[in-house]
């Protein structure tokens, strides 16, 4: 166990810095003048050229990261013309655009996108689940063509059309919610689930039916196997058959996946925040990008990463805890 | 605890006119059998015979899978064809128990073996938890599990394939039912451990009187275990009678030629004449190979020595486990010895030499399905550079017809022959590169009897012809026996006795050797039960 901790941790370090020094090298070699988008089109070209100096633009590709990495560790002191901002370790910069601290940044966006993403997957993995196992169960029979259909739809619509249809009819037409808006947890945990509702409906409609189809297929080969045979042979009910064997050997599969959409809706759940209004991570990545915000893209890339990272580790322990016979390594 | 009301005259199972079909299939066609009270019957037949398929109809498995069956099904007093999905539940695993062949894989992964076992009591029992892991523990501990209180905690792969076969008939015996169900318990099992499993269901059966449908394949499993036989073929039966009569005098074409295949332990095999053994063509000393490292690491060969001659054949038997496998590989040069060394005609081969050959087990998954056989065939003379396909596509036809295919199959897939055939199309691959030595690594293991006695016939021809020197690794003593020339015994590892086959079987000097051959079902009931008693005997002691 502790071995296992120790290597994962290695390893997400490694992976983490690997992704930086990727980000790095893409922007670097990114055309365009950082300095003159930074600093505005109606800035003077002696502007543009303090701007560069001020962000060190002119120095070598090496010289940045290893700045950026002497910041992570240490801490960093940034001067913003006039006075000097300390921005403690772990430092992943100032804002080209705002110079706002990266970290504290990412710590005013991230609740909102962990609300979301948790939420939501709680839903679809009940949603997702649920389908498929009723699916498998009902093999062949008209709950399941119902079902498929349904799934199949739900893959192939996009986020903004269930998000906005959702809106349209609770909150126009039935006017049984208000329009969302984005409540902290600490401040009002009632109206922070009310306002997230419907993110969390159209974010986990979208994301359960992969989970349906996954847990479907998983379903009909763990139901296939001998050791289903044994318990009907024993004459052990249906009900049992399907919630206590087969479901468990069927869970594997699902929770790779939900590791994989979890980390990745952390940070790529873009449509529905921006849908819904919701001040997250995606929609601060996206606008980041768009301005050439290095700081701000490394450091929103490095959180995404993380969750990743810590989802799939988290993944691997669930296998070992519901299989005795995965050894952790 | 069975509450049914027993019809008096009335036997424990009935079968009238029974078929069984899957689409257009008809895998059980007409057939008619009953058991009484206690009584004990074996289905016997080769793959595809339809006998698996009747234990499932006995207990209605087939219910709501599309397959059709006709005709009439009385267990235990329970008419499966008419009863109710309630009364097939109490039928199934209360009255009735089936155990299944391979053990690892019909228990459940995920839960404790007793936890497993106290789930069916408490399907069919009014019991608590407690009181229904304390069952367990109790079954368990009646098939000989020992410690079988600890044990119960364990998960099916944390036990031996034996244990797990008792595991599995503890659970059969956990609702005390009238009928046990065995479909071919023993199969996956080395042959000690299957003695000691079909010692098992003995003792049980003359303890708590419950009959036993035994369905199996191998006719001396049949032999040791029961009072009747039926013996099928295409889903029909052939013969059937007390086991003795049956075995000892058949009446029927089928049995007779059933019988003649099945090799024999005590059967010396054919003396051959001297001067077709030759010189030495491959000399292993010293040979030993490791798996894993630091606490995991393992040593799958120990010191192994042996030479083979031009046209001998070399029996390599042994347990699973015993390493023989691991040495094969090694032979041919497809692992590196972790010490010792392989010589071939007197120098050190240096990588895989085409003049050793391979054939594998199991000719389905050792043939890529998605290329056409002639591909396959081709392989090895494509690797030793031939470019011409006029010439490719002579020699491949010329193997095909040799091994008894015809050249016209030279464009099918592995999925259009027969298990029989495809092992002949993985002898014609090994024959492509012109070997010397072939080594053949449980080559006719899975293939039915008959089947198996005629590849068996094909390889003893090939090597007359052609002066090889055969390597024959089995588990199956009998055919150890009927083949080689020389036998290696394996165990842990090493060779525990090695000598001609003739001196090895007949008068064995290691006392393991003496334990596998005791093992080995007989034909004859009446040998069979004097040579139970004495295991039993052995075991009091």
């Amino acid at each position: 166990m502790t071995g296992f901790l120790a290597r994962r941790v290695l390893g997400a370090v490694i992976t983490l810095l690997a992704i930086s020094v990727i980000v790095y090298v893409v922007f670097y070699v990114t055309p365009g003048n950082v300095a003159q988008i930074t600093c505005g089109p109606r800035c003077s070209p002696a502007q543009v050229q303090q701007v560069a100096g001020q962000l060190h633009l002119g120095d070598p590709l090496y010289a940045r990261y290893w700045d950026f990495l002497q910041g992570l560790v240490a801490g960093q002191d940034y001067s913003t013309g006039t006075s000097v901002q300390h921005c403690s370790a772990p430092c992943l910069g100032l804002s080209y655009q705002s110079d706002q601290q990266v970290t504290a940044l990412i710590l005013a966006k991230l609740p909102v996108s962990l609300s979301l993403v948790f939420g939501a997957m709680v839903l679809w993995l009940i949603l997702g689940v649920g389908t498929g196992v009723l699916s498998a169960w009902r093999r062949g029979r008209l709950t399941e063509r119902l079902l498929t259909g349904i799934t199949l739809a739900g893959v192939a619509t996009p986020v903004f059309v269930i998000g906005l249809l959702l809106m349209i009819v609770v909150c126009g037409q039935l006017q049984l919610l208000p329009f969302p808006q984005y409540v902290a947890f600490t401040d009002d945990p009632e109206q922070w689930a009310w306002n997230l509702l419907l993110p969390w409906l159209s974010l986990a409609l979208i994301e359960a039916a992969a989970f349906a189809r996954l847990t479907r297929a998983s379903m009909l080969e763990t139901l296939a196997e001998d050791h289903i045979r044994t318990f009907r042979a024993y004459g052990v009910g249906e009900r049992s058959v399907i919630g206590r064997h087969a479901l468990r050997g069927a869970l594997a599969p699902v929770i790779a996946l939900n590791a994989n959409n979890f980390g990745s809706a952390v940070g790529g759940a873009v449509l529905t925040e921006t849908l819904f209004g919701l001040p997250g991570i995606g929609q601060e990545l996206v606008h980041a990008v768009k301005v050439v915000d290095l700081p701000v893209v490394v450091g929103m890339v490095l959180v995404i990463g993380f969750f990743v990272v810590v989802a799939n580790a988290v993944a691997d322990l669930l296998y070992a805890v519901a299989d005795r016979r995965v050894v952790l390594a | 605890m069975s509450d049914v009301t027993t019809v008096p005259g009335r036997s424990l199972v009935e079968v009238g006119d029974l078929t069984v079909d899957f689409g257009d299939l008809r895998a059980v066609d007409g057939l008619t059998f009953r058991l009484e009270r206690g009584a004990a019957l074996a289905l016997v037949g080769e793959s595809g015979s339809g006998k698996s398929t009747v234990a499932s109809a006995l207990l209605g498995l087939h219910r709501g899978t599309g397959t059709r069956v006709g005709g009439s099904i009385d267990v235990a007093g329970t008419d499966v064809q008419e009863a109710s999905d309630e009364e097939l539940q109490r039928l199934r695993g209360g009255r009735a128990a089936m155990v299944f062949q391979d053990p690892l894989s019909s228990l459940d992964p995920y839960y404790a073996i007793g936890d497993q076992i106290a789930e069916v009591y408490r399907v069919h029992a009014r019991a608590s938890r407690r009181a229904a892991r304390a069952r367990a523990v109790e079954v368990l501990d009646r098939v000989g599990i020992p410690d079988a209180a600890r044990r119960s905690r364990s998960r099916p792969h944390e036990f031996s394939g034996g244990m797990r076969q008792r595991a599995l008939i503890a659970m059969a015996l956990a609702c005390e039912p009238d009928l046990l169900i065995a479909d071919e318990p023993t199969t996956a099992l080395d042959v000690t451990v299957q003695a000691q499993i079909l010692d098992l269901l003995h003792t049980l059966r003359e303890e708590t009187g419950m009959g036993l449908l035994l369905v199996t394949h191998d006719v001396g499993v049949a032999a040791e275990s029961v009072d009747e036989v039926l013996v099928m073929r295409h889903g029909r039966a052939v013969e059937q009678g007390p086991v003795a009569e049956v075995l000892g005098a058949p009446a029927r074409t089928y049995t007779r030629e059933l019988l003649g295949a099945v090799p024999r332990v005590d059967a010396p095999r054919e003396v051959r004449a001297a001067e077709t053994v030759g010189e030495v063509v491959l000399e292993a000393t010293g040979l030993r190979r490791e798996f894993g490292r630091g606490k995991r690491a393992f040593t799958a060969v120990d010191d192994v020595s042996l030479t083979i001659h031009r046209g001998e054949t070399l029996g390599i038997v042994g347990e699973s486990g015993s390493g023989k496998t691991t040495l094969g590989r090694m032979l041919v040069g497809l692992l590196e010895p972790t010490a010792g060394e392989v010589r071939y005609d007197g120098h050190a081969r240096v990588d895989v030499d085409p003049a050793v050959q391979m054939v594998f087990q199991d000719p389905v998954s050792s043939l890529n399905p998605r290329r056409t056989v002639g591909e396959s065939i081709a392989d090895p003379l494509r690797a030793r550079g031939e470019r011409d396909e006029g010439r490719i596509r002579g020699r491949v036809r010329e193997l095909l017809e040799r091994v008894g295919l015809e050249a016209a199959h030279y464009d099918r897939y592995p999925h259009e022959f027969s298990g029989g055939q495809r092992q002949r199309v993985g002898i014609a691959r090994a024959l492509a590169a012109d070997p010397r030595i072939i080594v053949c690594d449980e080559p006719v293991s899975a293939l039915d009897v008959t089947t198996q006695a005629q590849v068996v016939a094909l390889l003893g021809e090939l090597q007359r012809e052609l002066g090889l020197a055969l390597v024959f690794v089995a588990h199956d003593l009998a055919v150890v026996r009927q083949v080689s020339d020389r036998v290696a015994v394996m165990r842990r590892g090493r060779i525990v006795e090695e000598g001609p086959a003739d001196e090895v079987y007949d008068n064995p000097q290691d006392p393991y050797t003496k334990q596998l051959l005791a093992a080995v079902p007989v034909l004859d009931p009446r040998i069979a039960a004097q040579r139970r008693a004495a295991r039993r005997e052995l075991a009091a002691v």
